[in-house]
């Protein structure tokens, strides 16, 4: 195969999208976060909880769908407490971020072996199969990539529209991107910025999770520790890429799960000429080069980072 | 005195001797009893992984220590998911606590290791570590699984399976251990497929089956019909587009039945228990284990082609049942290489 066709093919879409789809849940949720004001870094550790909670939910008789509410609920838990020390206490984002993290990773792991004290490999599930929408999924290489996908690809692009459509439409999302560019003026319009960012928080450590059960529901179909392997991190960088709009940010999951759905093409075309790992560097060296030229002139949210004390000036 | 008296007086003490004597010997045989079966105290070992139990090499390493334990050999205690950064710490901790034989691995922290086995030189270690043994840490023995004869089996049944000729493998990361295995592999295809043509790539983790499973799928896409499955998820894109997997280390057939053709498997067993038996006998070493995972120490075998028996061309299981005969009578070795693979 040649190095061009390969991008020509429906399997190398196909596999795009697939790979895009827990970055597109993550990336919405660290997107409404950082609308909000509140940059979350817990986000790594809340797909792993994620992951596991829908998974264990499954394993242990619940259905998928029910799987994937279990695994939303563990993220708004995990968010609320990111949420608690960082909107009301105003503490350190990074740190608490980075700390929400390990502690929702060993704590992830920690349930998983009280649960499975003695197994040798992971169970497995019956996860999500691809579900091909009638005529749709028939258009060539489109079709198949878009419209022959598990129920939670689609429910990834759905997301997509549901966070574009309330941010931007609705009184609500106005009062969240507010939150984030001048909490004073939230205030003002008799709203407790502390609320909107708890709130904005939990929905998008919800959605952070439900990416995180995607790798065990639908990618795969059991859970192993430290799977997520850095997928949480490159959502914070997509989130710059696409300058904090949902629609330039799923074009940017799309890109780069495109750049490492490429690669693992690639190693295989041109493998014992070039080092495998200048091709599992090329998806994240890409996403630099494309988030130099693309987010220089992003505006991020002005109160990013800042915590909101009410009457302060 | 009387005569009588003295009699009466011996034969008292004698009774009183012949009670005292009795019931010393049934406390003998009341202690006698657990001193012939304990004839050695049970040794204690601790194992710590850097990686949970599930993980299929650390899992073999597991199932021994636990067998060993099963027969009273035994005292097992262990650490999964110990970090590199935490583990010199928690070998110490290990060593303090009394325990004769630490076994784990030390891939990625060989000299710290090598510090604290200097450090209790009373204390035996058995690690898993790309390095060989040094004479100047006599207490610190290294092992690896070397089972890159079970590799070369199940290559010559690979070879056989592939319609397409066309190979595909997934590794984590190309080190001493998954090359070995990846070119014993190829060595072993080359005999029943020549003109085999291989698609060799890693994914630069040990964890992280959706994007292995990514990765076997394009390669399936490139024309593979049959996968060399190092890593977890490899066997489950296999099973969905309908092609075939050799296992590695583990035998998965149970869960992929119509899918995993062969396994080559990993038997900690007699690297372990040579190396309890050294300690219990207070000859232990520094010495390369690595040769108990040869298959004529019994270190690895075939697995039972189970539900793949009978569709294996039997011209090609002679084979495999000569080349492992050669195998284990020593006619015939197996090359040990190292180097990266490379698709073709």
């Amino acid at each position: 195969m040649d190095i061009v066709e390969i991008l020509f093919t429906a399997s190398f879409w196909v596999a795009a999208i697939r790979i895009a789809s827990p970055l597109i849940f993550a990336t919405m949720g660290e997107l409404i976060c950082e609308r909000a004001g509140v940059l979350n870094l817990g986000i790594e550790g809340i797909m792993t909880a994620g992951a596991f909670a829908g998974w264990f939910t499954v394993y242990a008789g619940g259905d998928l769908w029910t799987g994937v509410a279990v695994a939303a609920l563990a993220g708004a838990m995990f968010g609320l407490l990111h949420a608690t020390l960082t909107v009301p206490l105003g503490l350190s984002q990074h740190v608490v971020g980075i700390g929400v993290t390990l502690l929702a990773t060993s704590l992830t792991y920690f349930t998983y072996r009280l649960a499975l004290p003695e197994v040798t490999s992971p169970p497995k599930i019956e996860a999500f199969q691809p579900l091909p929408i009638p005529v749709l999924s028939e258009i060539p290489v489109v079709g198949e990539a878009l419209f022959a996908q598990t129920p939670l690809t689609y429910l990834a692009f759905v997301t997509v529209a549901l966070v574009f459509w309330v941010l931007y439409r609705t009184p609500l999302g106005l009062a969240v991107r507010a939150a984030g560019e001048n909490p004073s003026a939230v205030e003002a319009q008799g709203i407790s910025v502390n609320a909107i960012r708890i709130g904005a928080v939990m929905a998008g450590s919800a959605l952070m999770a439900i990416g995180g059960a995607f790798l065990t529901m639908s990618a795969f179909n059991s859970f192993f520790f430290g799977m997520i392997n850095g997928r949480g991190w490159i959502c914070i960088a997509l989130v710059v890429f696409g300058s904090w709009r949902p629609g330039k940010a799923l074009l940017g999951a799309i890109l780069f799960a495109a750049f490492d759905a490429y690669q693992v093409r690639l190693q295989q075309i041109t493998g014992g000429v070039v080092p495998y790992q200048i091709f599992l560097m090329m998806p994240y060296a890409l996403s630099i080069l494309a988030l130099i030229l693309v987010a220089r002139r992003a505006t991020y949210p002005k109160a990013l980072m800042i915590p909101y004390q009410k009457g302060e000036r | 005195m009387h005569e009588n008296q003295i009699l009466a007086e011996s034969s008292r003490v004698s009774r009183r001797q012949v009670l005292m004597a009795g019931g010393a010997i049934a406390a003998l045989a009341a202690v006698g009893m657990p001193v012939s079966l304990f004839a050695q105290e049970k040794l204690k070992v601790a194992a710590i992984y850097t990686v949970p139990v599930e993980q299929q090499w650390v899992s073999r390493i597991h199932k021994a220590a636990n067998a060993a334990k099963d027969r009273g050999d035994i005292e097992y205690v262990y650490s999964e998911n110990t970090s590199n950064t935490d583990y010199e710490r928690v070998m110490r901790e290990y060593c303090e606590a009394g325990h004769k034989l630490i076994i784990g691995e030390v891939f990625g922290v060989e000299d710290a290791a090598r510090v604290v086995a200097k450090d209790y030189p009373d204390v035996a270690f058995l690690m898993g570590s790309s390095f060989k043994s040094d004479d100047a840490v006599p207490n610190f023995s290294v092992f690896d699984n070397y089972i890159q004869d079970a590799s070369y089996l199940t290559g010559i049944i690979a070879g056989a399976m592939s319609k397409s000729n066309n190979i595909g493998m997934v590794g984590g990361y190309p080190i001493p251990e998954v090359n070995r295995l990846m070119n014993a592999f190829m060595a072993g295809v080359k005999e029943t497929a020549p003109d085999a043509k291989f698609q060799v790539a890693f994914i630069g983790s040990w964890f992280d089956p959706p994007k292995a499973k990514e990765t076997a799928f394009a390669q399936i896409d490139g024309g593979a019909d049959l996968l060399y499955a190092e890593r977890f998820g490899v066997s489950d894109a296999a099973k969905e587009k309908g092609v075939l997997a050799i296992g590695n280390v583990i035998d998965t057939q149970a869960d992929y039945p119509e899918t995993v053709v062969a396994s080559a498997l990993w038997h900690f067993e007699p690297t372990l228990d040579k190396a309890i038996a050294e300690v219990k006998a207070g000859t232990f070493k520094a010495a390369d284990y690595g040769v108990y995972s040869f298959m004529k120490e019994g270190g690895c075998s075939l697995a039972p082609l189970g539900t793949f028996e009978g569709k294996v061309p039997a011209e090609t299981m002679t084979m495999v049942t000569e080349k492992e005969k050669a195998i284990k009578d020593g006619s015939f070795t197996v090359e040990i290489d190292d180097s990266e693979p490379k698709s073709s």
